[in-house]
């Protein structure tokens, strides 16, 4: 395997393009994953995804067992929902999710056995359509928190001449470490992962993409990748500068290949599609085994958490139980997060499910945070200066303050992808992503009274 | 979880960074104190009373108008602090200190409060006060005290700028011993007249240093400023290294350029911006000190760049990721061509007898002219044989064709020019 370095010129362009350097805070680099145990109860969300919600397919009282289908759409971009622990299912009910969306969700009873079900076979994949098929079935979606379908993703119509497979190990979130656990502990399945996807779709070269500070990870997936793919070619390993959002899709395709995609376009009309590393490694598992989606490695961390790890567990889980699982807290809870401390959701409530595109469960003591009061802008520039989408933050928040519809209309808000650069940077403390959402909401809503 | 908690539910980001706005302000402060040190070696102890008087007034102020307009208190910035500095250093200390107090209240009130306090003024508050009190009181705005005299007898000299620039004008290009002018070791160092903060260019630019090392200001402007009077200098003087130094280290230039030039809310954010802002600052510099009837022009060049930033900004205001020129020339070139080949198409659509002029409100296709005439002569005359009022049964269906075609381009959803 090739391994290749940024190029120089794009370091340059990567970091004129802006970000912030953020602390790293990658406590659980160096804990293996474990593995939870079943819970006692499962809540599997119908809406774990971009795009349509499943419909159970279950009905209270029904036995299941983990791997089956229990809700599923008849919508293309949608994903199906699996039973994560066997047992009865206890009811099918509603619940609102932490970004507020109302979606139903079936709830299941363990009865502690975490029996398989019984049809679950490796698929037979020889081709794209298969592999697409397959996909589906599984359950898959982007893992690294967008919660894209990958089905979706992948089946790129060919029209787009897409070329380069990007696998996105670039992990820019503070304290999220499950991407690169998953590249240290399961590199065989990742590699084959990147191989097989490559293959099946025809594509050129796949490049995995990593930050320069996890030099193990890249060590270990280029050892493995000589050791058990021999000199298969087409695929580099290559190393990102550490600077957030490294990891935000646009941004790693520019730094990877040096193309930007245009405003309103898909990586794919750039002739590149991009993958999460646990996704592309859940990917090969699924091809071996047909075990779909029912689980996935989250990262426990922050002040508050006694015992900080990397944790394997059954998707649904109650998030109360994953943080007893890491012995509760330590002090009490200031802030709990769903995702990285960039762009995570902050929680209001631990009775919720963990989501198939959850990556991170992190608690913060109060007063390890730092706040700042939110003071007047001073114009210095600095949430332009660090906006990876050349946006100026500040006159967008200046026009959501003042409703200017007009004027909001000649701006491009909506290629906002709220990585929170400007924000974190901003000397005023003004939460800056939060009037960009603002911002976008009122250019949605007067695009729909027109 | 059997304990209800109390959790703080906001939007991302939940980190940030440690720079505020009280941190840069005292990182300004900071980049000060070299040349206040230098001031009060030169100038005396009067420089701390100036300095006092006018960071002491600018507080008040700022703390009165805050409460007279009901607002937040927004003494904690600094940026008052800021503000009375700079004036400070804008003044010669002679300058009587009920003087430098309404300078300091014209720039907080007046330029800063009245606008929307900090961030929203739109010319820098100091230099604004300063133009104020140099329009009002100009003698005393221009005495300037020699410099080391004070301990013996405070005597006044010329600035050397204005030695300079007079000789300049008198058609000489001054070099380095020139009668009334410090040689360049002193005017690095700041052993000359002018006002007290801008005499040694030595701490001015350590001060500039720290703050670019801070990430407090960005080099753009600075340089471009600097540069631009620097090769202007260079031109007028024919070359003479010595004027074109003397221009640069004369004056409040420096001062200027590091630290009122750079002020975040009278320039423009974004880089192009900043250097064209520079650019503009250092050529109207150049013009006032050579042809002007003022020695000094940076004052007044920095006011007409601050009114002129959000202009600059508007044109030079970056665009979003990807949609850069390369990717833009990409993008746009195809769906033009496309829609140039669809009215190739629709061309032969257009009825044969369709004419330039409008029929009842629609307009009327592009063909050649002698269709034009053949159909408007028939319909002038059925007007002149009083058929208007019914409309010509032949105009009638041309336009009812026309109507056809505008609604089928329409669904096909294609403009007809």
């Amino acid at each position: 395997m090739k391994t290749i370095k940024t190029p120089g010129v794009l370091k340059a362009v990567a970091s004129a393009v802006g970000g912030v350097p953020v602390m790293h805070n990658k406590n659980t680099a160096d804990k293996a994953t474990v593995r939870m145990p079943a819970p006692e109860r499962a809540v599997i969300a119908m809406l774990q995804h971009i795009g349509a919600p499943c419909v159970p397919t279950v009905k209270p009282g029904d036995i299941v067992g983990v791997g089956q289908v229990v809700g599923d759409s008849e919508r293309i971009v949608s994903a199906p929902v699996h039973a994560s622990i066997s047992g009865k299912v206890a009811s099918v009910g509603e619940i609102t999710l932490p970004n507020g969306v109302v979606t139903r969700a079936v709830t299941i009873e363990s009865d502690g056995e975490m029996r398989l079900f019984e049809g679950i076979t490796p698929p037979a994949v020889r081709n794209k359509d298969d592999l697409i098929k397959a996909l589906r079935a599984s359950g898959l979606v982007g893992l690294g928190g967008a919660g894209f379908p990958t089905h979706v993703k992948l089946n790129i119509p060919p029209a787009k001449k897409v070329t380069t497979l990007i696998i996105n190990a670039a992990e820019c979130e503070p304290y999220i470490t499950t991407d690169y656990r998953e590249c240290v502990e399961n590199a065989r399945d990742l590699l084959s992962g990147v191989f097989t996807v490559k293959e099946l779709l025809g594509l050129e070269n796949a490049i995995i993409a990593i930050e320069d500070n996890k030099p193990k990870a890249f060590e270990i997936l280029r050892n493995t990748a000589a050791a058990e793919f021999g000199s298969k070619s087409g695929v580099k390993l290559m190393a990102l500068k550490s600077r957030y959002p490294q990891g935000a899709e646009k941004v790693l395709i520019r730094s990877a290949t040096g193309k930007s995609v245009p405003p309103g376009k898909l990586p794919a009309d750039v002739g590149c599609v991009v993958m999460n590393a646990c996704s592309v490694a859940f990917v090969a598992r699924y091809l071996e085994t047909g075990k779909p989606l029912v689980s996935r490695t989250l990262t426990v961390d922050g002040s508050a958490i006694a015992d900080p790890k990397n944790v394997r567990v059954p998707i649904g889980t109650k998030i109360a139980d994953v943080l007893a699982f890491c012995g509760g807290f330590k002090e009490e809870p200031f802030k709990i997060l769903m995702g990285g401390p960039m762009m995570g959701l902050a929680l209001a409530d631990t009775e919720l499910p963990i989501l198939k595109q959850n990556n991170a469960i992190l608690a913060f003591a109060g007063g390890t945070l730092r706040t700042k009061r939110e003071r007047d802008c001073i114009r210095c520039g600095r949430c332009a200066f660090v906006c990876p989408m050349n946006l100026v933050p500040t006159k967008i928040m200046n026009l959501a303050k003042a409703k200017d519809a007009e004027k909001l209309e000649n701006c491009p808000a909506e290629v906002c992808m709220e990585c929170g650069s400007c924000a974190y940077a901003c000397p005023s403390g003004i939460p800056l992503v939060q009037y960009l959402r603002l911002a976008k909401t009122l250019k949605t809503e007067a695009g729909d009274n027109s | 979880m059997t304990k209800e908690t109390k959790m703080t539910v906001s939007a991302s980001p939940h980190i940030r960074s440690a720079s505020t706005t009280t941190g840069i302000m005292l990182d300004v402060i900071v980049a000060l104190i070299p040349a206040l040190i230098v001031a009060v070696v030169i100038f005396g102890y009067r420089v701390l009373a100036v300095c006092g008087v006018t960071v002491g007034t600018a507080m008040l102020s700022e703390y009165i108008a805050r409460k007279v307009m009901k607002r937040p208190g927004t003494l904690g910035d600094l940026s008052a602090v800021v503000t009375g500095l700079i004036l400070a250093f804008n003044l010669p200390v002679s300058i009587p200190l009920w003087m430098a107090a309404i300078g300091s209240v014209v720039a907080i009130i007046v330029v800063k409060q009245f606008f929307g306090g900090i961030g929203q003024n739109f010319v820098n508050p100091a230099l604004m006060g300063r133009i104020v009190l140099f329009v009002s009181f100009p003698s005393a705005m221009t005495n300037w005290v020699k410099a080391l005299s004070w301990k013996t007898d405070a005597v006044t000299a010329a600035s050397p700028l204005a030695v300079i620039n007079n000789m300049f004008s008198n058609g000489d290009i001054a070099g380095a011993g020139e009668p009334g002018l410090p040689t360049l070791a002193d005017m690095f160092f700041g052993v000359r007249e002018g006002c007290l903060g801008e005499i040694s260019a030595f701490a001015l630019i350590m001060g500039g240093l720290y703050l670019l090392v801070r990430r407090v200001i960005h080099p753009a402007i600075p340089v471009t400023y600097i540069g631009t009077v620097a090769v202007f200098m260079l031109i007028a003087g024919k070359g003479s290294l010595t004027f074109t130094a003397y221009q640069i280290m004369g004056g409040g230039l420096l001062l200027g350029a590091i630290f009122m030039a750079t002020d975040y809310a009278t320039s423009p954010m974004n880089l192009k911006g900043k250097i064209v802002f520079g650019i503009g600052c250092g050529l109207l510099t150049a013009v006032i000190r050579l042809f002007g009837s003022m020695p000094e022009g940076v004052s007044f060049s920095i006011i007409i760049m601050n009114i002129l930033s959000p202009h600059i900004e508007r044109i030079t205001s970056p665009k979003p990721f990807g949609a850069d020129k390369d990717n833009g020339k990409k993008r746009t070139g195809k769906p033009r061509r496309r829609r140039a080949r669809r009215y190739e198409k629709l061309e032969f659509k257009i009825p044969a007898d369709a004419c330039r002029r409008s029929v009842r409100g629609l307009p009327c296709l592009d063909v050649p002219s002698g269709v034009h005439q053949q159909h408007h002569g028939a319909e002038n005359r059925a007007a002149g044989e009083g058929q208007r009022a019914g409309g010509p049964p032949r105009a009638a269906a041309r336009s009812e064709r026309l109507q056809e075609t505008r609604s089928a381009a329409k669904r096909r959803n294609l403009r007809i020019l």
